[in-house]
């Protein structure tokens, strides 16, 4: 057992064929964070206000998006939640649509997550593992590549 | 030397480009503290910064920050991080 893979509770990663548009996406993958016990529904607004707000900056790599939103009230524990998109997404973001990977992300404060994302972005800086992700027909396969 | 990693809440993205300029700045033997600040405390954390990094999307809102701004398309590479900072930094 590895940090990142701890971080992800049960029923908190899913593969769907498609979604409708970007509000959808990080609304699922929030979704997926709520349904793991890590955040409250509020969070969810949280995490759409966030891009309202700023813009698509949360898709952080080619085909990649980290959804977030504050440290705060709704949430409950740190943790992060994994939404694979088979039909990939435009978020609208300049370099790096579209997007088949979107991370929810939870955090208590600014600390607690420090070790998780390093590990995730280790991760995330391997390609080969990234495909690997998106090959992937159920969710237990993809815990087992996050272990 | 402090560079400021930005992003609009300050624990995803912005944890994410301090974690990496870290290894880069090691990679390149350049002496610094990164802190990860979110757009509300940007400001005020980068007054004694020399560089502030971020996404292209929030680099306009950033405009008139008393430090270098330098704008990061792909979080995970490296060589885009270690080739923007020896420029700015070299």
């Amino acid at each position: 057992m590895s940090v990142l893979s701890d971080s992800f509770g049960i029923a908190s990663i899913a593969i769907t064929e498609s979604v409708a548009d970007r509000t959808n996406a990080i609304s699922l993958a929030g979704e997926l964070l709520v349904a793991s016990g890590k955040v409250t529904p509020e969070y969810i607004d949280s995490m759409l206000e966030a891009v309202e707000k700023f813009g698509p900056y949360i898709v952080i790599a080619p085909g990649i998006a980290l959804a977030h939103g504050k440290p705060g009230d709704s949430v409950i524990k740190t943790g992060l939640s994994l939404l694979v998109i088979q039909q990939a997404i435009e978020f609208q973001h300049l370099q790096n649509d579209p997007v088949q990977l979107v991370f929810g992300l939870a955090a208590t404060d600014h600390e607690s997550h420090i070790s998780v994302m390093a590990e995730l972005a280790e991760f995330l800086s391997d390609p080969d593992k990234v495909k690997s992700l998106l090959t992937c027909s159920e969710s237990e396969q993809i815990r087992d590549l996050l272990r | 030397m402090k560079i400021i990693a930005v992003c609009g809440m300050g624990i995803g993205t912005s944890v994410l480009l301090k974690l990496n300029a870290e290894k880069v700045l090691r990679m390149l033997d350049i002496e610094a503290t990164v802190e990860a600040a979110d757009m509300a405390t940007a400001r005020a954390a980068s007054f004694d910064a020399q560089i502030v990094l971020t996404t292209p999307e929030l680099v306009e809102s950033l405009k008139g920050i008393n430090a270098e701004i330098i704008a990061i398309d792909h979080f995970f590479d490296l060589e885009e991080l270690n080739s923007k900072l020896s420029k700015a930094l070299l």
